[in-house]
């Protein structure tokens, strides 16, 4: 029974593409890959955006958005109408392209960022048995794609002819090129643990229980440090906040994107919110072990829903983040990713490295962790108080 | 060390976030059409005249002077000056507005009109709520809609109107004892003249009454 409902929609999937001739069954197939993942992260991002903002409200002492639900009746749902709403918002207005805007990079540059970002969920393994395309170089490609996106968003800057959108489209390649180096080095130590770069095989590696709980890669001192750095550089993948400031609402109004409206808007809001899904979804293959279960006796639960259940989960957090940490001003920015986040993501291989040829029994497994967890925590301590403001009474020549 | 002021800062919005749900009393907002909070007593949003009596037109303490016109920053302001007069509160004939339009959507709320009318005839409004349908008629208000009597001034700043209130009065009464002694001098100086032409053989030069 567990077994079945774990590979339900394998299963589905294998009888639809049954009623098809022999010819048509690879496309058809493929589509019947493609369409759910489109409808279910789709689904999820208008949810996150209603969850969003009541989350965010929340915080504030606020109630957010509570009032659209089925129109005509008195009927609220606790406002989650809202997002359709929204979408019949952004697709009957009016698509302004400025006049001195370079139309054809105007244009592209929203599907450019979309399509990258669709593309990194084809290597994603969602569940047992249930990864779009099983690649070998999975993890490869699915960085290369997501730098990308960074293509896209300078398009929108230029393609614009706005200083707004010029101003915030260099930050966001700035900030990008900035963070990608720890993004992918963190992911690099377990490839280094693993000796694979196929996002399945690195699940299944994680996919075994020592008593009763799973080898999590973030279950040891360099997979929760590489862990913990993976998360900060991709919420400044994803441009959220504290690292919105290509964005920067306050400041330069939404940064490359100020002179989108209507559809071309709605397609950016996806794709943001698509990357992030994608990005949070590929932290939990690395680390959080995918679709597997975090103790033996909680296996019977389905592997997709063990899989949804975290990118959930995470998404929760980077809203929670959201409503707690200011924006980043943009040499504090450069300063945590150059003289924090490399180093100690440099520093992650090393104990990987170390973990990866030290022994696993009795006296030795203690002592292995002692000297990988002290490695990472004594430059940590350094770094951060090396990255800690040192707060000066300010003198005011004249103010004061 | 690094990080411990996040993590502090995110054990605060997680109490925020569970608190909102179980106490009302922290919920900072209201649902606005439904439930309202009463105004401040200094809410102010947009100009209205003041008119005293029954009659909004006839009662209005405008008198056309046009300060407020030429002082109004972003030009807002249109008045006609109506050819006759009118008695005013003292009884000084004046001249009233034929035309007072304000443009709403110009309007920036400074409140300098209100500041500069001698008059204590224009004050400002409290109705926050001055959305209309019609783009560019509905945006223009004249004096029919701008008049409003005394009791809703007193309604909304009632410390304020009562001050005004009392100056007008004081100014009132200022006028009618000045209107009697000036009567009485006048009087006195007729009779004065009177006597004395009287008393003289030759034609008296008429006294100036002022
Ligand atoms: S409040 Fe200011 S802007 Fe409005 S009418 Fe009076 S002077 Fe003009
Ligand atoms: S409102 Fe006051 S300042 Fe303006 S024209 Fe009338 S009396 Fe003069």
């Amino acid at each position: 029974m567990a077994g079945k409902l774990d590979q339900l929609f394998v299963a589905l999937k294998h009888w639809a593409v049954g009623f098809f001739p022999e010819a048509w069954q690879p496309l058809v197939s493929i589509l019947l890959s493609i369409v759910p993942i489109i409808a279910v992260f789709g689904g999820l991002f208008a949810i996150t955006t209603v969850i969003e903002r009541k989350g965010l409200g929340r915080i504030q002492n606020r109630l957010g958005p509570n009032r659209v639900g089925i129109p005509l009746t008195n009927i609220r749902l606790f406002g989650f109408g809202q997002f359709i709403a929204d979408g019949i918002k952004a697709l009957i207005k009016e698509d302004v392209v400025p006049r001195a805007a370079d139309k054809v990079v105007h244009f592209l540059a929203p599907i450019a960022l979309v399509v990258p970002v669709l593309l990194g969920y084809s290597v994603l393994p969602f569940g047992r048995n249930m990864v779009p395309i099983d690649l070998d170089a999975g993890l490869l490609f699915f960085f290369a794609v997501g730098a990308g996106t960074e293509l896209s968003l300078f398009m929108a800057g230029w393609g614009s002819r706005n200083k707004y959108s010029l101003l915030g489209a260099m930050r966001a390649i700035a900030q990008m090129i900035s963070y990608e180096m720890p993004l992918v080095l963190s992911g690099l130590a377990v490839v280094m643990i693993t000796g694979t770069l196929s996002l399945p095989k690195i699940v299944e590696a994680q996919n075994a229980y020592t008593g009763t709980i799973a080898h999590w890669h973030v279950f040891t001192p360099w997979g929760l440090a590489g862990f913990i750095l993976f998360i900060i550089s991709s919420l400044a993948e994803a441009n959220r906040s504290p690292f919105d400031m290509p964005e920067a609402e306050s400041e330069i109004i939404a940064g490359y994107f100020v002179e989108y409206s209507g559809f071309k808007f709605a397609l950016f809001f996806l794709g943001e919110y698509l990357g992030m899904f994608a990005v949070a979804g590929l932290g939990i293959t690395l680390f959080l072990g995918g679709w597997t279960a975090p103790f033996s006796w909680l296996t019977w639960i389905p592997s997709w829903a063990w899989f949804m259940g975290k990118l959930v989960t995470i998404v929760a957090v980077f809203i929670w983040i959201r409503g707690t940490v200011p924006r980043l001003r943009a040499d504090q920015l450069m300063n945590f990713a150059w003289k924090f986040m490399l180093p100690m993501a440099l520093l992650n291989i090393v104990v990987a490295g170390l973990w990866h040829f030290t022994g696993r029994e009795g006296w030795n497994m203690i002592v292995r962790w002692l000297v990988c967890a002290g490695i990472l925590i004594v430059p940590y301590l350094l770094l951060g108080r090396a990255l800690e403001t040192k707060f000066v009474k300010r003198v005011y020549r004249y103010a004061s | 060390m690094l990080g411990t002021g996040i993590l502090q800062g995110m054990v605060e919005t997680a109490r925020n976030f569970v608190g909102s749900y179980t106490d009302e009393a922290r919920l900072t907002t209201v649902e606005y059409p439904e439930q309202r909070i009463p105004l401040k007593e200094a809410t102010r949003q947009f100009p209205f005249l003041v008119f005293d009596g029954s009659d909004p037109q006839a009662g209005l303490r405008c008198v056309a002077c046009q300060i407020c016109e030429k002082e109004c920053p972003p030009q807002c302001i249109f008045i006609e000056k109506s050819k006759d007069k009118k008695p005013d509160y003292i009884g000084k004939p004046q001249f009233y507005p034929a035309t007072f339009d304000i443009d709403i959507s110009v309007c920036m709320s400074c409140q300098i009109c209100v500041e500069v009318c001698p008059f204590e005839a224009i004050k400002m409004d409290n109705e926050f709520e001055l959305s209309t349908t019609d783009r560019f008629g509905g945006l223009l208000t004249h004096k029919q809609q701008l008049a409003k009597p005394n009791e809703h001034y007193h309604k909304i700043h009632p410390t304020e109107a009562a001050e005004v209130d009392a100056r007008l009065a004081a100014d009132k009464a200022k006028a009618e004892a000045k209107a009697k002694t000036d009567a009485d001098a006048k009087a006195k100086a007729a009779a004065e003249a009177k006597a004395k032409t009287a008393a003289s053989p030759f034609p008296a030069i008429p006294v100036a009454a002022t």
